[in-house]
């Protein structure tokens, strides 16, 4: 499956096969005439038949379904929600959160948790930001309630520990500072749709 | 000289024990990965190259495994069951020539004595399975024996044409029937004994059509549910044995044994006609579902073994 028929959800637009049931025999009649058909159409060995085809397309037309999971990977859908990421502002550098505490308000599993303080230039200023990830539900309301995409989630599902302190590891989260020129836009949950500059309507002044 | 041959069949006996334990391990390779294919899927592939040490791994947890016993099971039944499986299997094939020469005894009633020690074999099952306490276990068993005995007679009647055309039951008289060129094979001259053979042999090595024994969807493992560990793994090398055993029978009765083949010598025509015949064997199991106990004994009975008695008058009346 390619990423782009992951991404279109839209259900009933794909290309079904239709399966054609035969009809089933009613009369004694039918279900002789069906035995004999079946009998001396060799059934059994169009079985072995079509078997043998796909080992043979298996093996040298490369349609081998296996992933070898942890060197091959899936695509993940992007609006899969997997453990958070906090991106970074890519014209200062720093992290895009602005401490407004909407994500701590409305986190229904209470595992954000945010210290800020007002600076020198009346400008909020995160001391402390954590999330706990052992207690997170992955619900996805703190990636669509924040204003800045700030909190967005990402797509590393795999998040098995064997320590407690790996659940809160805000370093991992954060876009690393030297990092950021690679950072990617988030285009999953809670982001800006990818036509919404066609969405944008001239505010009616008429009232 | 009599000291000689008896050393002679020890290391003829031990060869033929170690090749055909380490061919039933690699068998199940071979057929993981055939299934695997056929299912578009890999198969082992993490345990060496291409997962070829897989049955090395599996053989070490079979042998350390805990060798559990039941606590209701009747001990010692329980613990003798698999002996029987491994070594009626390896008994019979004592009278099979396996390549020109490679006989550890000529009877000259071979096919009888090679049909007779598979057939025996059934008591492994049937014991193991009503010892063990465990109603998938009974089940198992008597599935067991509803199935073997009734397919021991389509294996007996499918044979006696053939037998009657040669006049020998020692394999090597059938073998040598057949050096004619392929024409010469009696698959040619009884192609419905060679079909009803097949079927029986399918039945008698629990292949998958007719593997109601340890149907794992009905009945979880059969016979061998309450099994763990190497008890488990003689079961397994048993039948693994066995179907080696069919397909060299098939191939010295019925597809020219080995009798040179063309330009290919007789020893390499053999082990390439059993090797066909294997992936037969794995190439069913993953393209065929299984029958219910009633259709099984419903061939058996009411089709097979009317076309086997029919196949022996047809070939009276034309031998006469």
């Amino acid at each position: 499956m390619s990423f782009k028929n992951l991404k279109d959800r839209n259900v009933g637009t794909q290309e079904y096969i239709q399966v054609h049931n035969e009809v089933y025999p009613s009369t004694n009649m039918d279900s002789f005439k069906q035995v004999v058909k079946r009998t001396f159409s060799l059934e059994l060995f169009k079985g072995l038949g079509i078997v043998f085809g796909v080992m043979k397309k298996a093996l040298f037309n490369n349609e081998m379904h296996t992933v070898q999971y942890p060197m091959e990977k899936l695509p993940v859908s992007p609006r899969y929600r997997a453990v958070h990421k906090l991106l970074g502002l890519l014209e200062s550098g720093t992290n895009r959160c602005i401490g407004c505490g909407l994500c701590e308000k409305i986190c229904i599993s209470h595992c954000i948790k945010m210290d800020t303080v007002i600076d020198k230039n009346s400008r909020k200023e995160i001391l402390e930001y954590s999330i706990n990830l052992g207690r997170c539900i992955f619900c996805g309301y703190c990636a669509e309630v924040c204003p800045e995409l700030a909190i967005v989630h990402g797509q590393r599902y795999e998040n098995a520990s064997e320590q407690r302190a790996h659940f809160a590891l805000i370093d991992d989260l954060l876009t690393p500072f030297d990092a950021i020129k690679q950072q990617i836009e988030y285009d999953g949950f809670g982001a800006i749709s990818p036509d919404a500059d066609k969405k944008i309507k001239k505010t009616p002044l008429a009232y | 000289m009599f000291e000689n041959d008896i050393f002679m069949t020890v290391v003829k006996v031990l060869v033929i024990l170690g090749v055909f334990s380490a061919l039933a391990g690699f068998t199940t390779y071979f057929e993981r990965k055939v299934l695997a294919f056929m299912q578009r899927r890999l198969g082992p592939m993490h345990v060496g190259p291409f997962g070829l040490l897989q049955v090395l791994a599996d053989g070490i947890k079979l042998f350390t495994k805990e060798d559990f016993i039941p606590q209701h099971a009747n001990k010692l039944i329980f613990m003798i069951a698999p002996i029987i499986t491994a070594a009626t299997a390896f008994i019979a094939m004592s009278a099979i020539p396996f390549l020109p020469g490679v006989i550890v005894s000529d009877v000259n009633v071979g096919i009888l004595f090679v049909l007779g020690a598979m057939a025996s074999g059934l008591y492994g099952p049937l014991l193991g399975g009503m010892s063990q306490a465990n109603k998938w276990g009974l089940l198992g068993g008597a599935r067991t024996a509803i199935q073997l005995l009734s397919y021991e007679v389509v294996t007996g009647l499918s044979i006696i044409a053939p037998i009657m055309m040669v006049g020998s039951l020692s394999l090597i008289d059938i073998n040598n029937y057949q050096n004619g060129g392929v024409l010469s094979w009696i698959i040619f001259s009884q192609p419905l004994a060679f079909i009803l053979f097949l079927i029986a042999g399918f039945a008698e090595t629990n292949r998958t059509p007719f593997d109601l024994l340890e149907h794992e969807a009905e009945i979880i493992a059969g016979y061998a549910t309450e099994y763990s560990g190497m008890r488990w793994g003689m079961f397994f090398i048993g039948e693994y044995a066995n179907l080696f055993t069919i397909a060299f029978l098939t191939s010295l009765l019925f597809l020219g044994g080995f009798n040179d083949l063309w330009f290919i010598p007789g020893a390499i025509a053999i082990i390439l006609k059993v090797m066909i015949l294997i992936f037969l064997f794995l190439w069913t199991r993953a393209a065929w579902p299984h029958v219910r106990p009633d259709q099984l004994m419903w061939l058996c009975w009411k089709i097979l073994m009317p076309l086997g008695l029919l196949n022996i008058l047809v070939t009276a009346i034309v031998l006469i």
